[in-house]
């Protein structure tokens, strides 16, 4: 496709935000649900070239940020043990649990490794039969195929020694909780566009209705998201709400059948914690029962534990309601190098990308 | 994490039981599990999350989409 370039033409992006500009009239909030739109988002300034009165804030989709300690603390225990190889993203490594992070657990002797895709953890548990391959698996419906996958192949290479310490995390009870907040001053969404790809969208229809809010389903090159900013504000501008479609190329109205059907397979709804959010029922994946022998939780039999607080803002961040670059700790106690919270550290986190792209102009801690 | 990336399928094989493919992003080959798209044919491009293709991008789309948008532009230019 010698399109993928057009997604990002400056010049296309120009003549939107023209477009978007003449369409405001009023003020707009609208918030962004996926971290990687957050990040293009900061990365390419569109959130310092929209008019004044049309702002974005930044939504709960980037998993590891809403990853409880207590799953961070679980991995560091796994990571303890010595029989365990435990391997995970990249962004998980230098989030940090209640007790340090798995780098750190690298640090004094533990098997921790980076990998890009959970089947190189099952193509290790065939090669390793003599330890345990534990996989951390973190994420919204778009990681849930893969660890899905992984399960079923795993089961069907009779393998007794790979478990997945899987926390997943769903978007529609998500936005529900962010909708039904009395704090919430968010007038459109844009849905994010993977999970979409995934999932299709009779969920956010269903949201749409029941909330009146306008959702646009968008992608994640600048040109994807300037077209999904001016979907929604048109809709606003003429007081409407429906679900809209900025991502035709790659979302469907019933995602992608294949994937969900594996997803169903292997797991079932759970209540979750939201790391700085909290409480939020039937709003993540668990294992189902039948597949127990690859749970790591199950498997390993661990424990649950409390969540501590140690003063990071990003349950707010999260939702829309501080921008980070107005956390006490942004740029002082909190940076990329010591973190206080996954949001600085995750290459989806709201925190990250403001530290990343805008530079810490003075930090809030003198 | 999310940032599932736009690649083309250069290569379709069997691994181990499963559907994989070789996907080459500008220049840059990883392999991806394909068992999500089965339609997959090579030349085509896949969007990959997390080492598994989740859609095959649909091109007649994005010339629609990016159609409306050069119309916008044109009408812009004229302006
Ligand atoms: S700047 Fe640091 S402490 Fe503040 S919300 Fe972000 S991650 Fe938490």
């Amino acid at each position: 496709m010698k399109y993928l370039a057009d997604f990002r033409d400056p010049g296309l992006a120009r003549a939107l935000l023209a477009e978007i500009t003449a369409s405001v009239t009023r003020p707009w909030t609208l918030m962004e649900v996926c971290g990687g739109q957050t990040h293009a988002i900061v990365r390419s300034g569109i959130d310092q070239l929209l008019p004044a009165s049309l702002k974005l804030v930044h939504g709960p989709g980037c998993p590891v940020c809403v990853t409880p300690i207590a799953y961070i603390d679980k991995a560091v225990e796994l990571a303890d043990q010595p029989e365990v190889i435990i391997l995970t993203f990249g962004d998980m490594l230098r989030v940090p649990g209640s007790n340090g992070n798995l780098l750190d657990a690298k640090a004094r002797g533990a098997d921790v490794r980076m990998v890009y895709s959970v089947l190189e953890a099952v193509e290790l548990a065939s090669q390793r039969p003599d330890r345990q391959i534990v996989f951390f698996g973190v994420g919204f419906e778009t990681t849930a195929p893969g660890n899905a996958m992984a399960i079923l192949q795993a089961r069907r290479l009779g393998l007794a020694n790979f478990t997945i310490l899987a926390c997943h995390v769903l978007v529609p009870p998500a936005l529900r909780a962010l909708l039904t907040s009395p704090t919430n001053r968010v007038n459109g969404y844009l849905a994010a566009g993977h999970v979409c790809t995934v999932m299709g969208l009779a969920d956010y229809q269903e949201i749409v209705d029941q909330f009146q809010v306008p959702i646009v389903a968008t992608g994640l090159e600048p040109v994807d998201i300037l077209a999904g900013i001016l979907a929604a504000v048109q809709q606003l501008e003429k007081g409407e709400y429906r679900l809209e479609n900025a991502y035709q190329r790659s979302v469907t109205t019933t995602g992608n059948s294949h994937a969900r059907e594996v997803i169903d397979q292997v797991f079932m709804v759970c209540d979750r914690i939201w790391r700085g959010i909290g409480f939020l029922p039937a709003s993540g994946l668990a294992i189902r029962p039948e597949f127990a022998a690859f749970d790591a939780e199950q498997h390993f039999r661990l424990r649950a534990t409390a969540e501590p607080d140690n003063g990071c803002q990003a349950g707010q961040v999260l939702q829309g309601l501080l921008v980070p670059s107005r956390c006490p700790h942004f740029g002082g106690r909190c940076k990329p190098e010591h973190p206080l919270g996954a949001t600085m550290v995750s290459s989806e986190g709201a925190c990250a990308a403001y530290y990343r792209y805008q530079g810490v102009v003075a930090t809030n801690e003198g | 994490m999310c940032l599932a990336v736009p690649g083309k399928l250069i290569e379709i094989f069997d691994e181990a039981s499963l559907k994989m493919g070789r996907i080459d992003y500008n220049g840059t080959v990883t392999k991806a599990c394909l068992e999500y798209v089965p339609e997959a044919r090579v030349g085509q491009y896949a969007l990959v999350h997390a080492g598994f293709a989740i859609s095959i991008l649909d091109e007649e789309e994005a010339r629609h989409s990016l159609a409306a948008w050069q119309e916008l532009k044109e009408k812009m230019e004229g302006l």
